[in-house]
Formats: C-alpha cells, structure tokens, sequence
C-alpha cells in the first residue's frame, strides 16, 4: 500500500482514514500552533530584551547580552531541547525541575531563535541611518524618547522580513519537540502512517507545516506594510492586499544583502 | 573532587565517544554545503534563466522544501529511500543538502542580482556567449557578494545535523542521548555536547563575521 502508485490507490480509503484520525490530528496541529505562537512570543521579548541590551550604553549589559546571544546560538536547538528535557530534573536542589513537554518545547524554541532575532534586531538598530539619530540631538529629544519614537519605529519595519523568516524556522523546528514527549503536528501524523501508507502521511504532514507557515508569512507581511506605511514608506494595508501573498523568498534584495549575513536571512 | 551533579566518571567515559559522533556531525556538515552549494547555484540559474514551464514548478518545489521541516524531510526521506539506499547517513545528509540549497538558491540570487547592469552589458558588447558571461563575468562577482551568507547557512547547517536523531544517525548529539539513557547519566553527556557544539561554532562565526567587514 506503499509507494507513488499506492498513493493514488489507496487515497480514497486513506482520506477515510484521515478523517476518522483527524480529532487527534487537530490536536497535535494545536500543539503545534502553541508551541509556535508562544515560542515566537518568548523569541520576539528575547530578540528586543537582547537586541537592544547590545546597543546599550553600558559596557557590562553589551558584554552580558553578547554572552547570553551567543551562548544560545552556538549550542545547537536540539541540545538545548535535550538539556531542558534530562539534564535540568537531574540537577540538585534548587533547581532539578521536571518541566512539562510544552513548557520545554516553548522555552527552548524562544531561546534559541530568540537569540538568533537578538541579532537581526540589533543589526536593524545599527542600519537605520545615522543622520536619524542626529535629529534626535537636533530636536534635543532625550535618548530614551528617541529610541521609542524615532529609531525603533524605522527599525521594526527593516527587521520585519528577517523575523518572519525565523518565526517559519522556528515553526520548522518545533517539529523535533516530539523527541521531548510533546504530541505535536509531526508526533500524530506518525501515528497515522501505519494505516496510511509513508506516502499519504507524509505528504499531509508537509503539506499542513507548509499552510501553517504561510499563515506566519501573511501575518508578518501585514505587519510590515503596517509598519512601513506608519514611518511614511508605503501605501496603507487596505490598498495593498496583493502584497500579503509575496513569497518570503522575496524578501532578500540588493540592499539587504549585506545585512542579510547578520541577520542571515534569519539564521546564523 | 566529584559534586554530586557533575561526575567526572562519566565526562570522561563519554567524551571519546562523543567525539567520534563529531566526525560524523562534521562529515555530515561538509557534504551537506557542498551538496548545498553546487545545486543552490543550479537552482539559482535555473530560476534565472530557464524558460516559464520549467522555472515554474523549480520555483515551487524549492519554496515548499524551504517552509517545510527538516525533521519531517528527514522521516519521509528515510522511510520510503532505506530499502534502495543501505546508508540512513547518505540519506541524511542528501537532505539536509537539499533542504539548505533552498536557502542557497536565495543567496545565489541576491547576489547575481547584486552584480551591476553595466556588467551584463559589457558582456553583451564584447558579445560573450552567454556561457562565458556566466563564468567569467557573473559568477565570480556574485560568489565573492555571497561568501559570507553562504558561510553563516554551513554554520547553521552545522548546528542543524542533530535533528538526525529522528532517523538514528549516530553524530554527536544522538551519541550523548544514547549514552544518557544507557547509563541514567544525562548531565554529563548532553552538557558537553552542547559546550563542543559551542566550542567549535563560535570561533567559526567570528571568522565569518571578519570576512563579512572585509569584503562589505
């Protein structure tokens, strides 16, 4: 029942099958969202916390932020998964935590890919023109204002594409939460593929990481014309819908180029 | 003197292996780029200069590899590839090949965007076959653009050959998984694990990060 010809044999019976499975397949598409809505929220508090912290006026906080960004990502996901997982309960008091599977999934997602946006956004503070922050002097508006007003809106609209481009990694990433014991998206499409066949399983799995993530892509190209026309740069949102469907392979152009090894097109 | 949380015992016994799981984490690394590199490319002139019915479905096939996960890639792959191919590593790194010449393509083609106009004209009034305008004109201005992101997605695919433990390919990280629950024993192996990764990426991605402010 296996292979390409049993694929279109057997799809009937295996659409069947599917829709038996699918409260279980829901549910694991619902840890799935979990785990990357609430990993990308950690990420996104860990990116700005630590972005900016790297741009900060202090020595120690610079040097601390740095330790912390790239710590994070130089021990590989998986690792930090694992960590989480056996090695944290097996420490002593105080600390020796049994975390539940989701809270390990969504803390060694956030931290890792938080890390990795740590970078893009403090790569997009550093490219708003420097003439910006001139005018923040000239105006005689304080730092902290001028942060918040000034620097921040303009940054956010750069680094809107490169943090699009790691939520969908770190919704790729999510899949490998199941070797914690959290029954996501991946885990349930596992468990169908006895009575499926390794084709029509496999083929509905990628497929729903793929619609999810273009649920991510449609999201974040909402915020970024938002964003641009905000700071003056762009039509608003209701005259242009047809960009919310561009692809986010787009988004590396001539310019960003040589901002993109920073924020590497999102990794490393 | 031996902490209650931290056995020296047990760091030792596993560090040898560990290492050995390393030489197949790096082997997997450096076929993964090559294999990365040299289709990216392919990719990347095809996108450019293919005609529509074959660009388009290229295009597809690349953007629903690049937003799908490599762990489901690396299942799939091996389930339906393992009575044809004797060696889960090989399949394994065809993957993780495949999967980052998706990102690859797209360095590809930032940087042959990035090569000027003025270039493509030259070789057209010098009238270059479009062969020799490739090798010699294009790609050798947008390589030298790309090195740096091309570096930064071998880093990344270095720290990426883990998810193998889905497939049971025995690198670094599955070594220490595999030790932990022989022995009860995880602090120690999945910890150092973690540091060699640390170890050996972070002096890589300074070096990048030099090559970056030199070529900029």
């Amino acid at each position: 029942m296996d292979g390409v010809i049993g694929f279109f044999e057997q799809l009937g019976p295996n659409l069947q099958i599917l829709g038996e499975r699918m409260p279980l397949i829901v549910e694991g598409i619902w840890v799935t969202a979990q785990a990357t809505a609430l990993g990308g929220l950690l990420a996104l508090a860990i990116s700005i916390v630590f972005g900016v912290a790297q741009v900060a006026k202090y020595s120690v906080v610079r040097i601390i932020a740095r330790i912390f960004v790239e710590f994070f990502r130089g021990t590989s996901l998986v690792v930090q998964l694992f960590w989480l997982a056996f090695v944290l309960p097996q420490l002593p008091y105080p600390f020796g935590w049994q975390l539940a599977p989701l809270a390990i999934g969504v803390l060694a997602l956030g931290l890792n890919y938080g890390a990795y946006g740590a970078e893009v956004v403090r790569g997009s503070i550093g490219s708003v023109p420097k003439g910006q922050y001139e005018a923040i002097s000239a105006l005689s508006l304080s730092p902290v204002r001028g942060m918040f007003r000034i620097i921040i809106p303009q940054a956010w609209a750069l680094m809107i594409p490169s943090l699009s481009n790691l939520w969908i990694q770190l919704l790729k990433g999510s899949a490998i939460v199941s070797t914690v014991l959290l029954y996501d998206l991946y885990f349930r499409i596992e468990q169908v593929r006895d009575q499926t066949g390794t084709w029509f399983a496999f083929l509905f799995a990628l497929l729903a990481y793929y619609l999810i993530a273009w649920v991510i892509v449609i999201l974040m190209n909402a915020l970024e014309v938002r964003a641009k026309h905000k700071i003056g740069r762009g039509p608003a949102l209701s005259k242009s819908w047809g960009t919310l469907f561009r692809s986010p392979g787009s988004v590396i152009t001539e310019g960003s180029l040589f901002r993109a090894p920073i924020s590497g097109g999102g990794k490393a | 003197m031996n902490p209650s949380w931290w056995d020296w015992d047990h760091a030792f016994a596993v560090f040898p292996l560990l290492l050995e799981g390393f030489k197949i984490t790096l082997l997997a690394t450096v076929l993964g780029t090559l294999i990365a590199v040299v289709l990216g490319l392919v990719v990347a002139i095809i996108r450019r200069i293919a005609p529509g019915i074959i660009r388009t479905p290229v295009t597809w096939v690349v953007e629903f590899i690049r937003m799908t996960p490599l762990v489901v890639q690396l299942v799939f792959a091996n389930l339906v590839l393992s009575p044809y191919i004797d060696s889960t590593l090989a399949i394994g790194i065809w993957v993780l090949g495949i999967h980052y010449t998706t990102y690859m393509a797209e360095v590809y083609r930032a940087g042959i965007d990035s090569v000027a106009k003025g270039q493509w004209e030259a070789a057209t009034a010098l009238s270059l076959p479009q062969s020799r305008t490739w090798r010699a004109v294009v790609i050798p201005q947008a390589i030298r653009n790309t090195l740096p992101a091309l570096g930064n997605y071998a880093i990344s695919m270095f720290k990426e050959t883990p998810f193998f433990v889905v497939i049971y390919i025995p690198e670094m990280v599955r070594v220490a998984q595999t030790y932990g629950g022989d022995t009860f024993r995880y602090t120690e192996s999945i910890t150092l694990a973690g540091l060699i990764f640390l170890a050996a990426s972070y002096p890589t991605s300074l070096l990048i990060r030099r090559l970056e402010k030199k070529l900029a």
